[in-house]
C-alpha cells in the first residue's frame, strides 16, 4: 500500500477547509450587504396571512432579536460560523418553526441518490464507448456514430430534461411528468415505492446521463491513443492475446485511472446541473428545495441548502484526490 | 500480394493526400467552421431580426395568449398566423421577437463574462509564474478554492439577496467565477516556459519583464487561451441560464432562460404549448453545440495529432 506524503495531505486538507470557510462566508456577507431585511420579510408575510398585525414594531424587534440580527455583525459572524459547522441554519422562514436542518436532510438523500446513480452510469458508458472510438477492432458504425452523439455533450441537462420529459412524460406517457414517487405509494423499503421511485427517477436521470457521458469519452478517447502505442499492449498483440482481452484487461484498465482526476474538475459542474433538473421535475431533492425557497425568498434555506451543496462538492474533491494516488501507482507526489 | 500491398499502400497515400489538401490550412477546419457559422447565424437573427421583425413585440400582450405558429394549432383549435410566425407564450409576447432580444442578450452575458475572467486569469497567471514564492502559493490555494465552489449556488444566494438585476452586472458576478482555470492554465504554462530557450534569450539580451510576458510569451499562449476563452463563455452561459431558470437574473429584459422558466410555471408542458419552451430550448442547445464545435476545432488547430488522417 503506497503511503500519501504528509504534505500532499496537509495541502488537501487546507484546501478542503479554505474553500468550506471562503464559501460559508460569502454566504454570509453577501445578504448582510443587501438593503432586504430578513425580519420586515417575516413581518410581510405575517401580515399578508392575517390582513393587518398589530404591534409590527414589536415583532419586527423581537424577531430581529430571534434571528441575532440586534448584535454586532463581528459578533454576528462568529455565532454563524459555530452554528454552520454543526450544521445548525436556523429556522425556515417558510415554514417557519421547522429547522433548516431538517428540511435539508430530508431532501439530501433523494439528491445524492440520483447523483451516484446517474454519475456510475455516465461514467461506464462514458468511458466504454470512448475507448470503442479508438479501439481498432470496433464496427466502423460506432466510430461514426458516437462522435456524432458528443455534439449534446455541451448541452446543460436542464434543455435535454425539458426535452425528455416532452417527449416521454407529456407525449408519450410513458413516465410521469414530476415529483420522486407516486402520490399512490407509501416511503417505505417496499417494493410498489421502489418501483415508484425509479420509475419517477428514470427521467431525471436519464437527462443526465445523455449531455455527461460524451465528458468522458472524450478524456477516454484521448487516453486511449497514448495507451494505445505502448509497448505493453504491442507485446499483448504479438503474444496473440484475444483483442477484446486486450481492450479490457490492458488498455482501459491503464487508461482509466486518470479519468478519475477529471472527475473532481466536474463535479461542480454536475452538482449545480442536477440542482436545475431537480426543480424542472419537481424532484424532491435540495434542488426543488432551493427553487422553493428562492420563490418564497425564505433566507435561512437558501443559505443552507447552498452551504451544504459546496460542502458536497468540496468533499467530493477531496476524497478524489485522497484515494486516485492509492489506486494508481504511478502517480508521485511532490508538496505541489 | 506483393501488388495487393503496393496498390493499397497507394489508395491509402491518395487519400491522404487529399485529407492533407483539405487540411493544408488548419483554420480551415469543418468543425471550426460549423461552429464559428452557428453562432453568426445566432448573431444574425439578432441583428437581422431587429431590422426585419418588430423587437416591441416582446413586450407583454403583443398578441393573443398561447397562439400556435404557423402551419399548428393550439389548444383552442386556432391556427397559428404570419402576424406570430412562432406562436406567442402565454402573456401574448411573439416568440420570435423573444429570440431576437433573448439570444443575442444570453451571448452578450457569456462573452462578457468570459472576457473578464480571462483578463483576470492572464494578470493572476503571469503574476504567479513570475514573481513566484508566496504571491504563486496564494493565487494557486485560491484558485484551487474557487473551482470547486460552484458558481450557481453562490450567485442564487447573491441574488436572493438583491432582487433585480441587468445583464452587465450578471456577467460581472459570472466573471468572479471563470478566472480560474485561465489562471492555472497561464500558471502552468509561463513556469514551464520560463525555463525555454528563447525566454532565457531574450532574458540575456535584457528585455524589459513586460516584453517577456506580452511580446515573447503571450502569443506562444494564444490557442490555450482561445479554447479556454470558449469554453468559459459555455460556462458563463449554462450559469445564467440557470439562474434565469431559476427565476433569478434579470428580471425586465426578456431572456431565453426566463422564457423556459414561465414556460415551465405556466404548465406549458402539459398543455402541450411546446413553441413557448420548446424554441427557446432548441436554440440555446443550438448555441451549445455551436460554442462545442469551436473549441473541438480549437484543439485540433493547435494540436496537429488530433487531426485524423
Amino acid at each position: 500500500m503506497p503511503r500519501i506524503p504528509a504534505s500532499y495531505l496537509i495541502n488537501r486538507v487546507i484546501t478542503l477547509f479554505l474553500t468550506v470557510f471562503i464559501a460559508a462566508t460569502l454566504i454570509w456577507i453577501i445578504p448582510r450587504l443587501s438593503p432586504i431585511d430578513p425580519a420586515d420579510i417575516m413581518l410581510g408575510r405575517m401580515a399578508a396571512g392575517a390582513g393587518s398585525v398589530e404591534g409590527s414594531e414589536d415583532i419586527l424587534a423581537q424577531l430581529r432579536e430571534n434571528f441575532g440580527l440586534d448584535q454586532p455583525l463581528i459578533i454576528q459572524y462568529f455565532k454563524y460560523l459555530g452554528n454552520i459547522i454543526t450544521f445548525d441554519f436556523g429556522l425556515s422562514t417558510a415554514s417557519f418553526p421547522t429547522p433548516v436542518s431538517a428540511l435539508v436532510a430530508e431532501a439530501l438523500p433523494w439528491t445524492i441518490g440520483l447523483m451516484l446513480i446517474s454519475i456510475i452510469i455516465t461514467f461506464i458508458i462514458g468511458n466504454l464507448l470512448g475507448a470503442l472510438m479508438v479501439w481498432d477492432h470496433s464496427p466502423n458504425l460506432v466510430k461514426v456514430a458516437i462522435p456524432a452523439a458528443m455534439v449534446f455533450t455541451s448541452i446543460p441537462p436542464i434543455l435535454s430534461g425539458l426535452l425528455l420529459m416532452w417527449i416521454f412524460a407529456a407525449k408519450l406517457q410513458w413516465f410521469p411528468l414530476t415529483g420522486s414517487y407516486g402520490l399512490n405509494v407509501e416511503p417505505g423499503w417496499d417494493w410498489d415505492f421502489m418501483i415508484s421511485v425509479l420509475h419517477h427517477g428514470f427521467l431525471p436521470a436519464l437527462s443526465i446521463v445523455v449531455v455527461t457521458f460524451g465528458f468522458w469519452a472524450l478524456g477516454m478517447r484521448g487516453l486511449m491513443i497514448t495507451v494505445q502505442g505502448e509497448d505493453y499492449t504491442k507485446l499483448a498483440e504479438a503474444k496473440g492475446l484475444r483483442p477484446r482481452y486486450i481492450l479490457y484487461r490492458y488498455m482501459i484498465r491503464n487508461a482509466i485511472l486518470p479519468q478519475i482526476t477529471a472527475f473532481a474538475l466536474k463535479i461542480g459542474m454536475l452538482v449545480a446541473g442536477q440542482v436545475l433538473v431537480e426543480r424542472i421535475f419537481a424532484y424532491n431533492g435540495v434542488g426543488k428545495l432551493l427553487y422553493d425557497a428562492i420563490l418564497d425568498q425564505d433566507f435561512p434555506v437558501i443559505q443552507g441548502v447552498s452551504f451544504v451543496i459546496i460542502l458536497m462538492t468540496a468533499l467530493a474533491v477531496f476524497l478524489v484526490d485522497l484515494v486516485y494516488p492509492l489506486i494508481d501507482p504511478r502517480i508521485r507526489h511532490e508538496g505541489a | 500480394m506483393a501488388d495487393q500491398t503496393v496498390t493499397q499502400s497507394e489508395e491509402v497515400t491518395a487519400k491522404q493526400i487529399r485529407r492533407m489538401k483539405r487540411f493544408d490550412n488548419p483554420w480551415r477546419n469543418p468543425k471550426l467552421i460549423w461552429g464559428a457559422g452557428i453562432l453568426l447565424g445566432i448573431v444574425a437573427i439578432g441583428i437581422l431580426g431587429r431590422i426585419f421583425w418588430d423587437p416591441d413585440l416582446v413586450f407583454t400582450g403583443s398578441g393573443m395568449t398561447r397562439q400556435a405558429p404557423v402551419g399548428f394549432e393550439n389548444l383552442r383549435g386556432q391556427a397559428g398566423t404570419w402576424a406570430h410566425p412562432l406562436g406567442t407564450d402565454g402573456a401574448g409576447r411573439d416568440v420570435l421577437a423573444l429570440l431576437i432580444i433573448g439570444a443575442p442578450n444570453s451571448l452578450f452575458v457569456g462573452v462578457l463574462a468570459s472576457l473578464i475572467g480571462m483578463s483576470i486569469g492572464i494578470f493572476l497567471g503571469f503574476s504567479a509564474g513570475f514573481i513566484r514564492g508566496r504571491t504563486d502559493d496564494v493565487i494557486r490555494v485560491l484558485s484551487d478554492v474557487m473551482i470547486t465552489i460552484p458558481p450557481l449556488l453562490i450567485l442564487v444566494v447573491f441574488q436572493a439577496a438583491y432582487g433585480d438585476i441587468n445583464l452587465t452586472m450578471m456577467a460581472i458576478l459570472i466573471a468572479a467565477f471563470v478566472w480560474q482555470s485561465p489562471t492555472r492554465l497561464i500558471r502552468a504554462q509561463v513556469l514551464s516556459m520560463r525555463e525555454s530557450g528563447y525566454v532565457q534569450m531574450a532574458r540575456l539580451s535584457g528585455a524589459s519583464t513586460m516584453h517577456i510576458m506580452f511580446r515573447e510569451m503571450l502569443p506562444n499562449l494564444v490557442p490555450y487561451l482561445f479554447g479556454s476563452f470558449i469554453a468559459n463563455v459555455t460556462t458563463s452561459i449554462v450559469t445564467a441560464v440557470g439562474l434565469e431558470v431559476l427565476g433569478l437574473g434579470p428580471q425586465r429584459i426578456p431572456t431565453l432562460g426566463r422564457t423556459i422558466y414561465e414556460a415551465i410555471n405556466s404548465g406549458a408542458l402539459i398543455q402541450n404549448l411546446w413553441w413557448w419552451w420548446g424554441i427557446p430550448t432548441i436554440l440555446l442547445a443550438l448555441m451549445f453545440i455551436g460554442l462545442l464545435l469551436i473549441n473541438l476545432g480549437l484543439d485540433e488547430v493547435s494540436n496537429p495529432r488530433l487531426r485524423k488522417l
